[in-house]
């Protein structure tokens, strides 16, 4: 009957008791209540920062930011994993491993590094970049470079694995039979790591839409201009706008629920 | 699903020949070059923008870090507050990894072995912490845990409001690396063992244990690293007071904002060498699960 070793009654509740109250309190509890506070006047305080000109623009401007990071690390993602996984080269061992690295690396050390490259004062290259016309810094083209560098390699891991799995066999067919790269690319490699394409750009989406740390950093912060809707939650809740904090916390919730129940609903098909 | 990280244990590896030792050792010495003209273009046009991103802003913090020599640069992390920032995060997220190897193992095994009503809400939930902005995740616990808590709990603005905010964000970690694990483990083994007479506990030790030992130090080597770098969901939970909750991350954020770069970047080096040598031990991790097979 057993499929495995039987544990024991009381040592199978007592493993799922430590599991569930553990989740529980620490995961499930809070973000309840949050989600409760934020309809405790109703639908009044989710139409009060929907109507709140800051708030509006803080979240056009965190669509903006994350939508152009998203394209970025996809083209750059999928043209990295083919390299790793299809050819060899000298230090691709190197780079496989460099382009996990931003998912050790603290969000303000990103910011840091972006400001000491890039600033106009006495950045790396900013100075120089800036007399030609393009201010990085504390304006959204580093809004997008910090995003960008945070969600590097959430792409990469979804795709190496999947183009590992299937190996190169239509491929190579493709080719002998006279496709060219671009058309192998297009018809046979692409369809095949659809699936894995798409999880890794909602994973980078929902990494995207609630940088934080990088981004206060980069951007300076300021109102209506620079301010995303993660920075504009921590402003609200400071300056004792709760009711609105909870409000745009709660439409991040959102976003980030959406992108996880696509992904797990998605992946179990696709494996099957 | 995996997140960030999660994939690693058993396929970042990714060996271009899964047949076994000798063709890995053969291409370590020799490495070949299979770039065709279009590949190396967009090999070149990758590192272009990795370089521009990654690789040149990281060079500038390293640079920044040494310019005043190293007598400032010491001084920087000798600084009693910085030191105090330093053992506040290295301990508490040392303690925050040791309770997610052990309630991550046991949540994963009772995902993978335990089958129960609410099990699948359990499952999606644990992603949660990946999901949710670390803004957003301060805000959450400040709910439960903070001034207005309905337990009466006040955590807020103490050290237990650092060690809340990291199990919060650190908790699937563990869970997701050591579950794919558990799930292809074969149960033959076990069974084997219980019919010649072992014990539940000299199973679990003998077999289960030693087959995911490599997938929970992975997961706790993501797990601390990602703890020691924890920002977003500590700023308003922890009230960041200098000497008692102020953390490494929150500190460089102050270096920064008052306009003290060498200090910033001093500290911030550090904490990318933690970075790079938590890398560094995956790699080792998985290169040698992937060769034993």
């Amino acid at each position: 009957m057993a499929r495995t070793v039987t544990v024991s009654k009381p040592t199978t509740w007592l493993l799922r008791l430590i599991a569930v109250t553990y989740v529980f309190f620490l995961v499930a509890w809070p973000v309840g209540l949050l989600v409760r506070r934020t309809f405790s006047n109703g639908l009044t305080n989710l139409t009060d920062a929907l109507s709140d000109e800051k708030v509006v623009g803080a979240l056009q401007l965190t669509a903006v930011v994350a939508g152009w990071a998203v394209v970025i690390n996809l083209v750059f993602g999928v043209t990295i994993s083919i390299l790793l996984v299809r050819f060899e080269f000298p230090g691709k061992r190197v780079l496989s491993a460099l382009v996990d690295l931003p998912l050790s690396v603290s969000p303000v050390v990103v910011g840091l590094a972006l400001v000491l490259a890039y600033n106009g004062r006495d950045g790396l290259v900013g100075p120089a970049l800036e007399d030609g016309g393009l201010q990085i810094i504390f304006a959204t083209p580093g809004m997008i470079m910090a995003t960008c560098f945070v969600a590097l390699p959430l792409v990469i891991r979804e795709v190496v694995p999947t183009l590992t799995e299937i190996g190169d066999d239509q491929e190579q067919a493709a080719r002998s039979l006279g496709a060219s790269a671009p058309q192998t690319f297009w018809r046979i490699t692409l369809p095949s790591i659809k699936w894995a394409v798409i999880y890794g750009v909602v994973l980078s989406l929902g990494r995207a839409v609630g940088e934080f740390g990088a981004v206060k950093v980069v951007s300076g912060n300021i109102t209506n201009e620079t301010q995303t809707a993660t920075l504009l939650v921590e402003a609200k809740y400071q300056n004792f706008q709760q009711d609105q904090a909870y409000a745009i916390a709660f439409l991040l919730i959102l976003v980030s629920v959406a992108c996880l129940l696509v992904v797990a609903f998605l992946r179990p098909k696709n494996e099957k | 699903m995996a997140g960030p990280g999660l994939a690693g244990v058993e396929n970042a590896t990714a060996p271009a020949s899964p047949s076994g030792r000798r063709p890995r050792r053969v291409r370590r010495t020799t490495p070949r070059n299979t770039l065709t003209a279009g590949s190396g273009l967009g090999l070149g046009l990758a590192m272009v923008w990795f370089s521009i991103l990654v690789l040149l802003p990281l060079a500038a913090v390293v640079a920044t870090a040494g310019e005043n020599g190293l007598s400032r640069y010491l001084d920087v992390l000798r600084n009693d507050q910085t030191w105090a920032a330093v053992t506040l995060t290295v301990g508490q997220s040392a303690l925050v990894t040791l309770v997610n190897v052990l309630v991550g193992t046991i949540i994963a095994w009772v995902l993978v072995r335990d089958s129960f009503w609410g099990k699948g809400l359990l499952n999606v939930v644990i992603d949660i912490p990946f999901a949710l902005p670390t803004i957003v995740a301060g805000l959450v616990l400040l709910s439960l845990y903070g001034p207005q808590s309905p337990i009466g709990v006040h955590a807020a603005f103490t050290r237990y409001a650092v060690f809340l905010a990291l199990a919060f964000v650190t908790l699937p970690f563990i869970v997701r690396t050591v579950q794919p694990v558990l799930e292809e483990l074969d149960t033959d083994v076990e069974e084997a063992a219980a019919s010649l007479g072992a014990g539940r506990g000299v199973i679990f030790r003998r077999i289960i244990l030693p087959a995911l030992t490599p997938a929970i130090t992975a997961g706790a080597a993501l797990s601390f690293a990602r703890a020691i770098s924890e920002y977003g969901s500590l700023v308003l939970l922890s009230g960041n007071k200098p000497y008692s909750t102020e953390v490494v991350s929150v500190r460089v954020l102050t270096f920064i904002e008052n306009g003290n770069n060498a200090s910033a970047a001093a500290l911030a080096s550090v904490m990318l060498a933690v970075a790079l040598l938590v890398i560094v031990l995956l790699d080792i991790v998985q290169r040698r699960v992937a060769r034993r097979g």
